[in-house]
Parts: C-alpha cells; sequence; structure tokens
C-alpha cells in the first residue's frame, strides 16, 4: 500500500490561466503548499478573498516532519473550520519524562488549564495536517470559494512592480506567467522566493546533526514525551521518543557534528541504533528516517512591498520546542485579517508593516527560546557542559534545578507587547488578557468563547454596558456581551478581570486583545478601533 | 530585601567556612571537584534567587571593574 505521502493530493492539471494570451491577475497567490502556506489560503478565502496556492510538489509532507501541535495554532485551525480532524486524530500527551543516563531525573505535566476547547498539545503527522487542510480547501471549493490550488507549478522568477508582481512559473507542460497584487511567500525554510528576491537570511548555524526516524511498532511506552540526555544508548548525545497516530513513534537521535549523513541514513545504519536504543526484541518497521540540521535565523523584514513572507522561510528556529509549524500558523493568522482590510481599502497599506514588527517580535522570542534549549541541550564548551550536567544531577535530588533544565520552551502564543495597534492598558485586569494578549479561551455553558469572536473586531463586554454594533472608520465592531454570573467556573473573572467588576476588551480579528478598559468608554474606543486597523 | 550584592565580609568564621569548601573538596577527581563546584553555584544562586544581585555576582566574580 502506498503512504498517504506518496500519493498525488493535488496533480498538476492545465489551466485556462496557461493558456492566456496575457497574464492573469490575482488578488493573492500564495507559493507553498505546506501547513502555513495552505493555513493564509484557506483564511483569505473564508473571508472572501481570490487566491491561488502553486506549489512544486502536489503531494503532502513527505514523512511526519512538524509533529507536535500547540493550542494556539489549533484554535487558529478551528477558525480555518479544520482543527476538530486534527484533534481527533492526533495523539494529546501532558507529560514528559527527562533521563540523564540511564536515570530518569525529573517529569513534567504540562496541566492543561480547564475551561479550554484545545488541548495543550497534540502530535500529528505534518501529512495528516496537510491532508486536512487540502481536504478544507476542497470543502472550500465546493462551496464556491476563491481558492485555488495548483500542482507541479514551480515559480521560477519574480519581477516586482510598486503595485502588484509578476512571476513566472515552470510546469510539466512548460512556463507561464501570472501576476498578482499580493504574494505571500510560504515556501519553507530553503524558500526559492527568499533567494530570487536576493533577501538575507541571517542567524546563527548550530554544527550539529539529528537523525529522525519515524518507527511503526506496538510498544507498551506510555503517550509521554521521553528525553534523554548522555543516554546509555547514545553516549555523549541527546534522544527524543514521541508518540504518533497509527502506533508511529519518532525518534530523535543526536549524532554530532562530523558524520556521514548519507552513510547513517541507511536502514543497516539506523536499525542498530534503534535496537540499542528500544531493546532487541521489540519488533518494528522504518516508516521514514532523516538527517537534519538546523539554523536560528530570519529575515532582516518578512514584508519586502508586495511580496509578504511567513513561516519556515522568514524564521527558522530548532526543532526543540515545537516552534516551526506552530509559529508560521501564527504568522498567517496574524496576516491575513490586515491584508483584508488592505484589499478592502479600509485600512491603509502601511497596516501590513505592523506583520512586520508584531511577527519579528515573535520570530524572535521563539529563536531565543530555541536557542536557549538547543544550547542546554547540546553543550558548545566544557564549562557548559559542566554546568548543564550539574542541573540534571541536582534535578534529581532537589526541585530548585528543575526549572532550569531545558529540553525544549514548548510553543506557547506571543504576546504583542509595545505594538503600535495597542491601545494603553486601561484596565487593572490579569496580565495574560492585556493589550497584545492572545485571548484565553473560556468555557461559557455549553459553548466556548473563542470560536464566538470568530474573526471579525469584537466588543467583549463583561459586565458592562455598549452599543451592540460600532461603525468606525470602516470597521463593524459587533458587541458580545457576557457576565461572570453566567460562569460558575469562574474562569471568565479569573482570566479577563482578576480583582476589576467590569470589563471592555477591543479585541482584533486575530483574538488578540487591542484594548481594554473598565468601562465603554465612545471616544476611547472609537479611537482604538482606528489604531487597531492602522488607521490612527 | 536588598537589591545590592555584599561585597563586604559577610560571612560568620571565614576560615571554617574556608576549611570545610576545601575538605568537600578532598580526595575528588579533578573532574568531580568540577562537577561538585558547578552544583555548588547552582544550589548557591537559588539561595540567593534575586537575578539583580545574581547578575552583580557574574560581573564580581568576572573580575569586572564595578559599574
Amino acid at each position: 500500500m502506498n503512504k498517504i505521502f506518496e500519493v498525488p493530493m493535488y496533480p498538476y492539471e492545465r489551466h485556462a490561466d496557461q493558456d492566456a494570451s496575457a497574464p492573469v491577475r490575482h488578488k493573492v497567490i500564495v507559493i507553498g503548499a505546506g501547513p502555513v502556506g495552505l493555513g493564509a489560503a484557506i483564511d483569505l478565502a473564508q473571508q472572501g478573498i481570490e487566491v491561488v496556492v502553486l506549489d512544486d510538489n502536489d503531494k503532502v509532507s513527505f514523512g511526519s516532519r512538524a509533529i507536535c501541535f500547540a493550542k494556539r495554532p489549533l484554535e487558529i485551525l478551528d477558525r480555518l473550520g479544520c482543527g476538530t480532524p486534527m484533534v481527533d486524530k492526533g495523539v494529546q500527551w501532558n507529560v514528559g519524562k527527562v533521563f540523564f543516563d540511564e536515570r530518569p531525573v525529573y517529569d513534567f505535566n504540562l496541566l492543561p488549564e480547564d475551561g479550554h476547547e484545545f488541548p495543550a498539545f497534540i502530535n500529528l503527522q505534518q501529512y495528516y495536517f496537510e491532508e486536512y487542510m487540502v481536504h478544507r480547501v476542497r470543502a472550500l471549493q465546493a462551496e464556491g470559494a476563491p481558492i485555488e490550488l495548483r500542482g507541479r507549478n514551480k515559480v521560477s522568477a519574480i519581477g516586482t512592480h510598486p503595485d502588484h508582481v509578476t512571476i513566472e512559473i515552470d510546469t510539466p507542460e512548460g512556463s507561464y506567467n501570472l501576476e498578482a497584487d499580493w504574494i505571500i511567500a510560504c515556501d519553507g525554510a530553503g524558500s526559492p522566493m527568499r533567494s530570487m528576491l536576493g533577501k538575507d537570511f541571517v542567524g546563527r548555524v548550530f554544527e550539529d546533526n539529528f537523525l529522525i526516524a519515524d518507527v511503526v511498532m506496538e510498544a507498551d511506552f506510555p503517550t509521554e514525551r521521553w528525553f534523554w540526555f548522555d543516554p546509555p544508548f547514545n553516549k555523549g548525545q541527546s534522544a527524543l521518543l514521541h508518540k504518533q497516530p497509527d502506533n508511529v513513534w519518532r525518534i530523535d537521535l543526536q549524532l554530532g557534528w562530523d558524520i556521514d549523513k548519507e552513510r547513517e541514513k541507511r536502514p543497516e545504519n539506523v536499525i542498530p541504533r534503534l535496537k540499542a536504543m528500544l531493546g532487541d526484541d521489540v519488533e518494528f518497521e522504518l516508516e521514514w528516517v532523516s538527517i537534519y540540521t538546523f539554523q536560528c535565523r530570519r529575515m532582516e523584514q518578512f514584508r519586502h512591498n508586495r511580496v509578504l513572507f511567513a513561516g519556515d522561510a522568514a524564521h527558522q528556529v530548532s526543532p526543540f520546542g515545537a516552534r516551526g509549524a506552530n509559529s508560521g500558523l501564527q504568522d498567517t493568522d496574524n496576516l491575513c485579517w490586515k491584508l483584508k482590510l488592505v484589499i478592502d481599502g479600509t485600512a491603509p497599506e502601511s497596516l501590513l508593516d505592523t506583520y512586520d514588527t508584531e511577527r519579528i517580535y515573535g520570530a524572535d522570542e521563539n529563536i531565543l527560546n530555541s536557542s536557549r534549549s538547543t544550547d542546554f541541550i547540546t553543550p558548545k564548551s566544557e564549562m557548559s557542559r559542566l554546568l548543564r550536567d550539574a542541573v540534571l544531577d541536582l534535578s534529581e535530588h532537589h526541585e530548585f534545578a528543575r526549572p532550569l533544565v531545558n529540553s525544549g520552551r514548548l510553543s506557547v502564543p506571543c504576546t504583542y507587547d509595545g505594538s503600535s495597534l495597542n491601545s494603553a492598558d486601561a484596565l487593572n485586569g490579569p496580565a495574560r488578557s492585556r493589550p497584545g494578549s492572545a485571548c484565553p479561551d473560556v468555557l461559557l455553558g455549553d459553548d466556548y468563547l473563542l470560536p464566538q469572536l470568530a474573526d471579525k473586531f469584537t466588543l467583549l463586554t463583561i459586565d458592562a454596558e455598549a452599543p451592540d454594533v460600532i461603525e468606525e472608520a470602516g470597521i463593524t465592531v459587533t458587541r458580545l456581551a457576557l457576565s461572570v454570573k453566567d460562569d460558575k467556573t469562574l474562569a471568565l473573572k479569573d482570566r479577563y478581570l482578576g480583582d476589576c467588576d467590569s470589563g471592555v476588551y477591543l479585541i482584533r480579528p486575530d483574538q488578540h486583545v487591542a484594548a481594554r478598559r473598565p468601562s465603554f468608554d465612545e471616544n476611547q474606543f472609537r479611537a482604538a478601533i482606528r489604531r487597531a486597523s492602522g488607521q490612527e | 530585601m536588598s537589591d545590592q550584592l555584599i561585597l563586604s565580609p559577610n560571612i560568620t568564621g571565614a576560615d571554617d567556612f574556608y576549611a570545610e569548601l576545601l575538605a568537600t573538596h578532598d580526595g575528588l577527581s579533578k573532574e568531580d571537584s568540577d562537577a561538585l563546584n558547578a552544583r555548588l553555584i547552582l544550589v548557591l544562586a537559588n539561595q540567593i534567587g534575586n537575578r539583580a544581585i545574581l547578575t552583580q555576582a557574574l560581573a564580581a566574580a568576572a573580575l569586572k571593574p564595578e559599574v
């Protein structure tokens, strides 16, 4: 039987654009049909914006690749209409165990907070993730949404103009040209778009190699994340074991720098390493093997006039902490509503510059966290190894050292502190919902809060009066009126009011807080709406 | 609590402490002694806790001129 990632999901088909006498102009062209590109396209299509996705391939991700998806991206995917199938298929986990040499030294529980629709993390192979997104594209097409997915359409040249972009595309039947008002480049860490535009991609290279093996086995290991520092089966290096759906287990083995990659990838070399780890009596089958190295780097700017970079094309992190695909989905979540307002002529183009500033802020946070994890996991000097081992030895005996153990600081949404779209915090409320924060979910009776915020500007009032609808500067803001009296769990009060008796929140279409005050003040909120939409 | 690193004498029985520090290393290999020192730094850092003081302590240990 063919594996899911070996079957074309969106095979090449000749399009009328290829026979047009002049290049056809599209509103938005997305380059790359990975999680980030598909996320961007679905988001735009749901908002009625015409979008074409081009990919040089015609299949979902080859191998599992990104496997850890965090709560915030799942909430975004729910808004995009594909969060539930992913959670249904994915493996949920909360416990992580850390081993040093042969000894279990420490374990942690993510202890997810109650009242959230989505779990802290799921493990799901990237090929399933992409498959569900392609299904969503097909469902949107069936509803008549303006979204297209063209396989084996490889962009070979790009020309930029003040008000549009031209691209040349190679296909199995020759090349053709298209024009786009806007391009979103989601073509991965090796981004050809970035190279064609001659843009920088600077940062830190980590001189290390990791073997990733997806192993199919019937094993009794619990559904936990197991991480080894310096295990007996991989001396001086690290290892990771993580469960995926369908009895597939992800194994990561650090190999060091001076290795022969092609040789190490051969099954006859991989299998003994896995047997040393799993034991001789465990039956397994190799599904996919790869060797990766990584870098922590980003583009200096994500917006280059009408070309917007997102995901790995714009920034790259080490895999520790699952901050790659997770942050890419937060990029497009941040970008698409802004692009919609600019395309509609509601907001000035400068609103897109806040995509740059907000997501660079997010990327820097991810690069910082994942670089620190990498420095802990793969010490670069004798002294850093000595201190790292001291932390691990102490963590076995004393609780104080456990927060210093860093096998990856798992992806959490970035709070856009200091963003020009925020209004000054005027509520003495909880820090977690201050302006710039992603709204925390709350279970209200039978319904969760976040789906009610959907993808529009919302005025969330908690025990406060306000108009049902506000129209300001072309933006329609709809009120969502809640009361802490209706929430016996007190989560609404805890997450949005703290010690305050009432609160009014202006929430952006990406469900981040733009402004908050104890009560509705018309002038203040009208100003906040203009500010949040880049019109002030 | 003060945010100022103490750089005046503050250990009661300084000679006793120093002897105890040396005794703790007695008979250890260089490798084991280094590991012990590393653990000791972390234990003491946790006791201090205060980030500002830790930063000053790092600078003092690096023999950086006082700011």
